[in-house]
């Protein structure tokens, strides 16, 4: 379990591989098996992740301790988040359309989709819940994205190679992904125990 | 009237989510807490619990309002009615039940965003009637029990020994309790109604071609 008192390498360590995100907590699976069937997309959709995470930490814990807690309005904290959220990704494209249209390119079409990737909603949370202070939420956030990203690709580079391979007719498609994914969670399981966490 | 369109439209829309429009199975969608919380069959009746409470209320008060919600701004609007049921479902089981709160814990404030309850409220309440949409709720979130209720007993059967927290036999393999144990029991589910579905396709195919001969 991360708690505050924890060094921050340790803190990034365990959310990127240990309690990796997808794999071992199973918090985003829509787009983790929706947009993985090929790397091209999987690097968009980690890039975007990446991006909305860190900057969606940050506020949403500025709002939760700045604005609801001394307010007493803690029970606001879901409609809040969620709203922060997709107000802060439409913010997000406007200005990365103005600004860096190379970014833009590579991660458009991925943006509004994350307004409902429980992953980023899911980090938030658990910053909450771990109570961790700004600098190690953000250094758990970051971590989190960095598994997402590097579970996605992987995952894809295996879809990939699996569309090739002759799989029984009945498991094609979204039955051997699941398989391949249980084989990827068995390998990040391995992790447990990294460093005495 | 023998073709399939032949039962009423309120019976169609409920039994739409249990069987063809099955949200996880078919559809492939809300994979999150069935993966995650199906490890007793305890927590996914809890949860299937409070994503039925969350998606009749959602569903109910979104046809009530269909016509007072401008289109332009639909999504927002539909996400705060489910985010206040969300909040209520969360305070309700902390109270009633914080041992079911400590087990389900970041997965049930996760339900605001999960696919299914948006996917409902897009897809069809938005634009059918208040009696239609209830019907619909219901439906889907059987639906979504049975799904989930067959992998937990899986699970739970395999992975501790137990069927409702009664010891049925010893040693059980720990594997189907860690995460990898939930992708392979969906992904052999899915495989099984697949391996189903071609073979009725199989031998409709197979009578038709004796028929012509």
């Amino acid at each position: 379990m991360i708690n505050n008192e924890m060094n921050p390498i340790l803190i990034f360590i365990s959310a990127c591989l240990i309690n990796n995100i997808l794999l071992i907590k199973f918090i985003g699976l829509c787009s983790f098996f929706g947009l993985s069937t090929n790397i091209k997309n999987s690097v968009g959709m980690g890039i975007a992740v990446t991006f909305v995470t860190v900057i969606s930490t940050i506020i949403s814990w500025l709002i939760y301790h700045l604005l609801l807690v001394p307010l007493d309005l803690v029970f606001l904290r879901t409609g809040t988040f969620i709203l922060t959220i997709a107000a802060l990704v439409q913010l997000e494209e406007m200005f990365i359309k103005k600004y860096l249209p190379p970014l833009y390119r590579a991660m458009g079409i991925y943006l509004p989709l994350i307004t409902t990737n429980c992953a980023i909603l899911g980090a938030t949370f658990l910053n909450i819940d771990y109570s961790l202070n700004l600098y190690k939420s953000i250094i758990h956030g970051i971590g989190i994205a960095v598994g997402y990203t590097l579970a996605i690709i992987l995952f894809a580079g295996l879809r990939e190679r699996i569309q090739t391979a002759p799989v029984p007719k009945s498991l094609k498609g979204y039955p051997i992904a699941f398989f391949l994914a249980s084989l990827m969670s068995l390998a990040f399981l391995g992790f447990k125990g990294l460093f005495g966490i | 009237m023998n073709n399939k369109n032949s039962k009423p439209k309120l019976i169609n829309d409920f039994l739409y989510g249990i069987l063809r429009g099955n949200p996880v199975l078919v559809l492939m969608i809300g994979l999150c807490p069935v993966l995650a919380i199906s490890t007793t069959i305890f927590n996914a009746i809890g949860m299937s619990i409070a994503f039925l409470f969350v998606l009749f209320f959602s569903n109910l008060f979104i046809s009530m309002l269909r016509k007072f919600i401008p289109e332009q701004i639909r999504i927002p609007i539909f996400i705060i009615i489910i985010s206040t049921f969300v909040t209520i479902i969360d305070y309700l089981i902390k109270a009633l039940s914080p041992e079911l709160q400590k087990q389900l814990g970041v997965f049930i404030p996760l339900i605001v965003v999960n696919c299914i309850i948006i996917g409902r409220a897009e897809a069809f309440a938005y634009r059918n009637s208040i009696i239609s949409s209830v019907l619909d709720s219901f439906g889907t979130g059987i639906g979504f029990f049975i799904v989930l209720f067959l992998i937990s007993f899986i699970r739970e059967f395999l992975g501790r020994g137990t069927l409702f927290n009664h010891i049925i036999f010893k040693k059980p393999s720990l594997f189907m309790m860690l995460p990898p144990g939930g992708f392979i029991t969906i992904g052999l589910l899915m495989g099984i109604l697949t391996y189903f579905n071609l073979r009725k396709k199989y031998n409709k195919k197979k009578r038709s071609v004796n028929i012509e001969k």
